[in-house]
């Protein structure tokens, strides 16, 4: 029998699309202005070459930011009636689902995941979650927190490279629709998409202060959560960096929200759908490069069936498809960072040095850019480090169990908790299993979902505060 | 006036549901709110406090993974018991705070008013706290409360019964297990109400109670591993800022940062602000079809 050899033919999305420009400005005020620090270029991770210049800002502009969020804090936004704020929040929805396609391709450039997601899952869920609030504005007093419950003040909010316009969604949305002000730092890296929401918050002709992006990298925003001149701090990424902040903000009384790291366990018991299961892994671990503090990195799998299932694994992993992260077929994009390729290497190997075995998916990896193929490591013992440690990519640790118990006990060996998987058909195993896991977020029988009416937060040193659904409106209300 | 001699008590911890002395054999003198010798307090140690964290830690899968009704009727036993024992806590309160009789009984009736309030939450925390989350897919979404795990709570130093019901309650009607430091000055009717959860059916280890100084014992229990929160309202003030940052440390829940010390008016009503402290939200996803 013959083969009908079928050349694969990309589906480039155009870059032209993200209208990039070549230098971008902060945003405070209601105004772009050039900081005071030294500019800084953010590049393509998938090509390595640089996509722009941003300007960053110095003590004086943090500084400035803040007074810009208190004055409008003040002055407009906290004496707005709920329903005109609710009313700023929907034009900012529309505005974000207009420029979508837009904002997706900027994204990808800046951030290197696939088209496929921050077209289909990134800004969705960004029009989503500021549609969400946009109603909650004028709502406040029946979600719970007693009649008339007050905003903070101003908020300072850091958040991270790996969703960079979705976080920034997560955070502005509510602090706003509860009558807060803001000023932002988007990551060093992943810059861009926030800039180009400061633009959309002018064409929503948002009154200048209430939203205030600075750019630049850590220092900026230790300066930022550390100002005298914020009352509440929220900030998303590593655990070390969070305990750091929460150190800084001891006894001042600052109201602090933190969303950390996680080393999630994915649990596959025996009568699970495998299918299904190996869907559900895949897209666990590899969505987004594994660049998500929610990532299904353990997999524990039950003994009579893992030899199966990590067979089946290797197949499935095999089809990914590696490289260009604006043609519309990729599955795995590049990694945000050559700092990023670097950690996740030096764990890897950490796993050989270790003694558990690696696969590599065989697929081709682009010469150019910072790319890491898709890699599973089986023989993972509980005292790994790939089993311990976030590795925050494209890394998947098996472990396997014998009793359910075993399997709970194996899932909860690790100071985070954020996420969780099961996989099982018998709905008795979910709702026992999902009640055990001390995890903020347990997906059973799928993985990775996100929506603004759905709380996301963690256990233990995942962080504390919740974000979106009513819960989630308490990090941004003096209740 | 009878010439009997009263048999007194010996004050001791309250730890994994037994009374022992401290492992380090030291006691200080408690006096009455005007310095007459009450009795000899245990000054608890390092040491029983990481044995109370122990004791909380194994009785939490039990106390968390019971149903919100049993929980419920445990608590109501207790202040059925309180109330038993309101002549004694009575009492106890007046020596110990130097109010007036009479407002002593108001503050031990509110005392055991407040129990039975919390005690009316357990089944109700997730009605109200929980939800159902709409979510733009085919998929059941729900979110639960669920207890934050064992709590450190450095009690209030002034008010000796009203004050330390008012912070433990709400800790373990959440499903949580508590590490409690008593008052320094006023420690008996804290001891008094360790003897009341001993003789009740709360499981022993839910609630652990050591008696010393804030001061020596509250920075090991804002940086034990073991612990998920703390409760500083009886922390000394100084202090505040360095037990907050040892809490950083493994990103403990700090309840009252920025106002360490700072007893609020225990006898305004309390709300659910101490529930929610001590409570995590967990949402579940599944999908839906056929």
């Amino acid at each position: 029998m013959s083969e009908t050899p079928f050349e694969y033919a990309p589906a480039p999305e155009s870059a032209d699309i993200a209208n990039l420009r070549p230098a971008y400005q902060m945003f405070v005020d209601g105004k772009f202005v050039d900081g005071a620090g030294e500019p800084m270029k953010t590049v393509n991770p998938a090509t390595e070459e640089v996509l722009a210049e941003v300007s960053t800002a110095a003590a004086s502009d943090v500084d400035r930011a803040v007074r810009a969020a208190r004055r409008a804090y003040d002055r407009v936004w906290s004496r707005m009636p709920g329903a005109e704020r609710a009313k700023y929040l929907f034009r900012i929805a529309r505005l974000v689902q207009e420029r979508s396609r837009e904002l997706a391709v900027l994204e990808t450039l800046d951030n290197g995941k696939p088209i496929r997601e921050s077209r289909d899952a990134d800004l969705p869920t960004v029009a989503a979650h500021f549609f969400h609030h946009a109603g909650w504005a004028d709502k406040l007093d029946y979600a719970g927190y007693g009649p008339d419950p007050q905003p903070l003040g101003v908020a300072a909010q850091v958040i991270p490279w790996n969703f960079p316009l979705l976080m920034l969604a997560w955070k502005i949305a509510p602090a706003l629709a509860c009558g807060n002000t803001v000023v932002l730092k988007p990551a060093e890296t992943t810059p861009l998409t926030a800039l180009v929401f400061a633009e959309i918050c002018q064409q929503a002709e948002l009154p200048p202060g209430v939203v205030n992006i600075v750019t630049g990298a850590g220092e900026v925003g230790a300066e930022l959560v550390a100002h005298d001149g914020v009352d509440k701090v929220a900030f998303t990424g590593s655990t070390e960096v969070g305990k750091q902040i929460q150190r800084a903000l001891a006894g001042t009384g600052r109201r602090l929200g933190l969303e950390l790291g996680g080393k999630a366990a994915n649990i596959v018991f025996d009568d699970a759908p495998l299918d299904q299961a190996v869907e559900g892994v895949v897209n666990g671990i590899f969505f987004n490069q594994g660049h998500v503090c929610c990532a299904g990195s353990r997999l524990l799998v039950q003994e009579s069936v893992a030899e199966e299932l990590v067979s089946r694994l290797r197949d499935r992993i095999g089809t990914l498809r590696i490289g260009d992260p604006l043609d519309k077929n990729t599955d795995v994009g590049a990694i945000n960072s050559r700092a990023q390729l670097d950690r996740i290497t030096e764990l890897a190997d950490s796993g050989d040095a270790e003694g558990a075995s690696r696969w590599t998916s065989p697929c081709p990896v682009p010469e150019r850019g910072y790319f890491f193929a898709p890699t599973v490591f089986s023989d993972v013992q509980q005292s790994m480090r790939i089993a311990r440690e976030e590795i925050f990519g494209p890394v998947l640790s098996v472990l396997t169990f014998r009793t359910p118990e075993e399997a709970i006990a194996k899932a909860n060996n690790t100071p985070y908790g954020l996420s969780a998987g099961i996989w099982t058909e018998k709905g008795s195993r979910i709702l026992w299993a999902a009640s055990r896991v001390r995890a903020g977020v347990v997906w059973a029988n799928t993985f990775n979902r996100f929506d603004p009416t759905a709380p996301f937060g963690g256990y233990q040193e995942s962080g504390f505060g919740r974000e979106g659904g009513r819960a989630g409106l308490e990090a941004y209300l003096n209740v | 006036m009878s010439d009997r001699l009263a048999v007194a008590k010996t004050y001791k911890l309250y730890i994994g549901g037994k009374f022992p002395r401290s492992e380090s054999g030291r006691v200080y003198r408690v006096n009455d709110a005007k310095g007459g010798f009450l009795a000899n307090a245990p000054q608890g140690s390092r040491k029983d406090l990481r044995e109370a964290v122990t004791a909380a830690r194994k009785a939490f899968p039990g106390w968390s993974g019971a149903t919100a009704y049993n929980r419920g009727q445990v608590l109501y036993r207790i202040a059925e018991m309180l109330e038993g024992r309101r002549e004694q806590f009575v009492a106890e309160v007046t020596s110990a705070e130097g109010v007036p009789g009479k407002r002593a009984q108001a503050l031990v009736d509110q005392a055991i008013d407040r129990w039975v309030w919390y005690a009316g939450w357990t089944d109700k925390l997730a009605t109200v706290l929980g939800a159902a989350n709409p979510v733009a897919g085919p998929y059941f979404s729900f979110t639960v409360p669920e207890p934050t795990g064992v709590v450190g709570v450095l009690a209030p130093q002034d008010s000796s019964l009203l004050g330390l019901v008012s912070t433990v309650a709400p800790v373990i009607a959440a499903g949580n297990t508590a590490v409690v430091v008593a008052s320094r000055e006023r420690p008996l009717p804290a001891i008094s109400l360790s003897e009341v959860l001993g003789t009740s059916d709360l499981p022993g280890g839910v609630v652990n109670l050591v008696t010393g100084n804030a001061v020596e014992l509250a920075p090991w229990l804002a940086a034990h591993a073991d612990v998920n929160a703390v409760d500083l309202v009886g922390a000394p003030e100084i202090l505040g800022a360095e037990l907050e940052r040892a809490a950083a440390g493994t990103v403990k829940r700090v309840f009252g940062a920025g106002r360490a010390g700072q007893e609020p008016d225990w006898t305004r009503p309390p709300g659910m602000e101490r529930l929610r402290a001590f409570l995590e939200h967990k949402t579940v996803w599944h999908p839906q079809g056929v």
